[in-house]
This record gives C-alpha cells, sequence and structure tokens, in this order.
C-alpha cells in the first residue's frame, strides 16, 4: 500500500543530508560543548557554525541573537515567560491572539495566575487579527505582543510587519511565534521588526526536540531555566550539540532550496485544492485563499466528522489531521476555527492537508483516488448530510 | 492517539444496518456538532414486541461509527424490554473496549437507544 504523508505541520521527515550531517556529532565529536579540552572545543565550533546558519535563515545580525532551546514550545515559554517577568516593573498588560498555538495561549494563560492581564485579539473569518484592534488595546501598561507569524491549523500568514510596526511605534516587545513560518517564506526579522522569534526544527526537516529563539540584542529576558551559564547565560543546560547541528544543516538547506521547494508544493496544494473543489460537493476552504503557507491546505468535508475522515485515510495509508473536537483530546473542537467563527458543525469536519518537500504529483494523484469515495461512504451514514 | 481495537475497525471499516427505516416503530435522535457527534437510532417492531429490524446513520468519529453499527447488533432479535436493559458497559464490551476518551460514544449509543425505545412506547400509547 502506498503511503502518503500531508501532516508536515505536525512534524517533518528529518532530510537525508541532515541525517548525514548530525551522525559524527553522536559518537565522534561528542565533546561538551563549554569544555576546555579539544573534545569540547570541536563541538563548540561546530556548534557556533550552526548558530549562524540559523542567524542567516532569518537574516539576524548578529549569531549572538540566537539562543538553542529544546524547540518551539520551550522557546515559546523561554519569550513569553521570560518579557514578561523581567519588564514587570514597567507594566503587567500581554496581547495576543486567540489563534496562537497552545504553547502561546497556555504561556498566557499561566501568566494571568501569576497577575498578568491578558487581551486575547479576536480574528476575522478568515483567521485574521484586525490591526485597528490590537492599537486600541494597547495601554500604558502593556509590555508584550505575541502573535504568530503563521496558524499551524490553517497556515493562515498573519501581518507581522504591520504589527512589528506597530510594536515600535509605542515601545513594546513584540515576540513571533514563527515555528510554522520560518523556512517556507521569505523571513527578515529586522523588517518583520521582531524582538523575539521562535523557531523549531522539526517543522523544517530537521530533528525534533530543538529549536532557537531569536532574541534582539538588547532584549531584556528572565530565563526560564536556571543552571550552568550556557548560551551565555541566557538558556541553562548542556547544548544539544547533534540537534543543533541538525537545525542548523536544515536551515541552510532551507536558504539555499527553500524558495524552489515551496514553490513546487504550493503547486501541488493548489492542484489538490482545485480537485477537491471540482470532484467533491459541499467543501469550504478555511483561511485566506492567498495569505498562506505554500504547504498547507484546510478544507471542512460538511455534514461529516473530521476523525472519520483521517481514519478512512489512514487506512489507505494517508496521513493528514483534522481540528474536530474527537481528536483534540479534550472534546473541544478547534479553537483556531471556532475564533474565525465558523460553524460547529462544518468545523467538525475540517482536515488539514499540510505538504513537505518530499511529496510529489503521485501523492496527490494517490489522494484524489481515494478521498472521493471515502467522502461518499461517510456522507450515506450521515443524518446530516443534505443534498443540494 | 489510543488505539482503536479491531473490533472496532471493524465495525468501522463494514458498519452493519447503515440507512433509515420508513415508518418506523420508534427513532431515536441524540447529539449536537458542538460535541461532534450525532446518532440517529430506527428500530422496526412486531406485534410480539420484538425488534425485527435496526438502522442507524451517525456523524461522528469511529468510536461513535462503531459504537452505532453494533448496538444495531445488539438489539436485533430482542425485546424491547430486553433492549432497553443494554447499557453503554455492553457496547464496550462487543466492541472489545474503547480508549477512554471515548467511551462518551458509548454512552451516546445507549441514550439513542433510550430515546428510540421512548418514541416507540410513546406511538403505541398514541395508538
Amino acid at each position: 500500500m502506498r503511503k502518503v504523508y500531508l501532516d508536515a505541520n505536525a512534524t517533518t521527515k528529518v532530510h537525508p543530508e541532515v541525517v548525514k550531517t548530525m551522525l559524527p556529532f553522536f559518537d565522534q565529536i561528542y565533546g561538551n560543548a563549554s569544555s576546555v579540552h579539544a573534545f569540547g572545543r570541536a563541538a563548540k565550533k561546530h556548534l557556533e557554525e550552526s548558530r549562524a546558519k540559523v542567524a542567516a535563515l532569518i537574516k539576524a545580525d548578529s549569531s549572538d541573537e540566537i539562543v538553542f532551546t529544546s524547540g518551539g514550545t520551550e522557546s515559546d515559554n523561554l519569550a513569553i515567560k521570560g518579557a514578561a517577568f523581567a519588564l514587570k516593573s514597567k507594566g503587567n498588560h500581554i496581547i495576543t491572539s486567540s489563534v496562537e498555538h497552545l504553547a502561546v495561549l497556555n504561556t498566557c494563560k499561566y501568566l494571568e495566575k501569576q497577575g498578568f492581564r491578558v487581551t486575547y485579539l479576536g480574528v476575522d473569518e478568515y483567521g485574521i487579527i484586525n490591526l485597528d484592534e490590537l492599537k486600541k488595546s494597547i495601554t500604558t501598561d502593556t509590555i508584550l505582543i505575541t502573535v504568530m507569524a503563521a496558524n499551524n491549523e490553517t497556515g493562515t500568514i498573519m501581518p507581522v510587519e504591520e504589527i512589528g510596526g506597530i510594536a515600535k511605534e509605542k515601545g513594546i516587545t513584540f515576540h513571533t511565534d514563527a515555528v510554522q513560518y520560518i523556512g517556507k517564506g521569505p523571513f527578515d526579522v529586522k523588517k518583520c521588526g521582531a524582538h523575539l522569534v521562535s523557531i523549531s526544527a522539526h517543522k523544517i526537516n530537521g530533528p525534533k526536540g530543538v529549536g532557537a529563539l531569536y532574541i534582539k540584542k538588547g532584549q531584556k529576558l528572565e530565563p526560564t531555566q536556571q543552571g550552568g551559564h550556557h548560551e551565555k547565560g541566557r538558556r541553562a543546560g548542556t547544548e544539544n550539540v547533534p540537534g543543533i547541528v541538525g537545525l542548523g544543516k536544515a536551515c541552510e538547506i532551507a536558504l539555499k532550496e527553500g524558495e524552489q521547494n515551496y514553490a513546487k508544493i504550493k503547486n501541488l496544494k493548489d492542484k489538490l485544492f482545485k480537485r477537491i473543489t471540482s470532484e467533491i460537493k459541499q467543501t469550504k476552504l478555511n483561511g485566506h485563499p492567498e495569505k498562506c503557507l505554500p504547504n498547507t491546505l484546510n478544507v471542512s468535508f460538511n455534514y461529516l466528522e473530521g476523525e472519520s475522515i483521517i481514519l478512512s485515510l489512514d487506512l489507505e495509508g494517508i496521513a493528514v489531521s483534522t481540528g474536530s473536537a474527537c481528536t483534540s483530546g479534550s472534546l473541544e473542537p478547534s479553537h483556531v476555527l471556532k475564533s474565525m467563527g465558523v460553524d460547529p458543525l462544518f468545523a467538525q469536519g475540517s482536515v488539514r492537508f499540510s505538504l513537505q518537500i518530499f511529496n510529489t504529483d503521485e501523492d496527490i494523484d494517490y489522494v484524489m483516488e481515494k478521498l472521493p469515495p471515502i467522502i461518499e461512504r461517510l456522507r450515506k451514514m450521515s443524518p446530516v448530510y443534505k443534498e443540494e | 492517539m489510543e488505539e482503536y481495537s479491531e473490533k472496532v475497525m471493524e465495525h468501522f471499516r463494514n458498519p452493519r444496518n447503515v440507512g433509515e427505516i420508513e415508518n418506523p416503530s420508534g427513532r431515536g435522535k441524540v447529539g449536537n456538532p458542538v460535541c461532534g457527534d450525532i446518532m440517529e437510532l430506527y428500530i422496526k417492531v412486531d406485534e410480539n414486541d420484538v425488534i425485527t429490524d435496526a438502522k442507524f446513520k451517525t456523524f461522528g468519529c469511529g468510536a461513535a461509527i462503531a459504537s452505532s453499527s453494533i448496538l444495531t447488533e445488539l438489539v436485533k432479535g430482542k425485546t424491547v424490554e430486553e433492549a432497553r436493559k443494554i447499557s453503554n458497559k455492553a457496547v464496550v464490551e462487543a466492541l472489545g473496549g474503547l480508549p477512554k476518551v471515548k467511551l462518551h460514544c458509548s454512552v451516546l449509543a445507549e441514550e439513542a437507544l433510550e430515546k428510540a425505545i421512548e418514541d416507540y412506547y410513546s406511538k403505541k400509547k398514541a395508538s
């Protein structure tokens, strides 16, 4: 049975070049990068080279502005808690959006329990915040704005440059969770105006368990993890050199080949969308049709429930995901679709197809061979399906 | 995600008794789109109070579809009073178990049956 992986926003396959690059760092160049001896110095050299590669991908001024973490979630925690606690003498108000990843939302909820006040900006039907609403919600107490660069469920891209401009004007720290965006589109951290940017390796064909946080020079940040003086006192813990080298290589590949890879992927995504809408009735796109990641397609199959669709696709070897309540583990449907005002009946039938750079035309053809009969079968079973 | 049992997958791949019954003896619809589960159960009952046919339609996940499918198998051939005793536990057992987070699907199936039986009795009373 053919296996087709279309769940890149959950995680991606590690690029073969990345695997190759990482291997020597397990049993050949394995020193602790902080050690004085030659084993340590060798590891340190590669650590710093990787740091430069991450900085290059986002056009940071200096490698010093890159701190390595255990992934996107830690980067989000470090950015938001770090800024909040460092700046609490200036104010206690944080602004974010209602469609953020749980790593941001739950960190904000945690900070509310610590006495901070958080504004969760609503979004329009495409999942984009209103810039006027952002401006209006800024107070003299506001110390941090945190808004993602692109949404993991719908792929919708937020106006980060404009948000950065507003933050700069008001002298407020701006963090963006760019975990889904970095590597998939052009990103210039200075143009965007962000002081803090979260990056994750396993979203861009790097290994799991490693990520980075861009911290603009001069940005105050309290560490969230206490211990040794690693990362110039910003993030304690022996550096995961194999992982970091993997992240560096993934960034290097993204910088070199990202544009053409994602142009190809966008074509595949567009082809999939065109075929879905022409071959299957009563579907709805969730998210902005243009301001979207090149690899992400979130479609609702009306009158059906998402898990039954993805389970059926899984039986055919196809991997996708859904925002339905049944898979969230909490019995609540996607908070992202809810914030966008999607009718719960249609939100339940949402399926996210997120392509990675290894997907092919044949993958799309295979999906479109299997998907229409699956939808038909499930619709015959549905007590709420009305043929139009 | 916790794995589904083989029985659940079997009922998901090949659900039994999908459909509607015209002029059913009893009909029960439960659930709502916010929860992500809607089940509709139809029963046909003869003059001896025996359920001769049962059909279902379900908007829901694998566990919901499997629960309603196996429910139709469990009730067919039983008297209405016997069927009434079928609990969600019986549904779960018949399916070889359900992940903890999916137990509510079996509860919904039990509720659909309750409603269908209620409908049957109220129709009977009216006639």
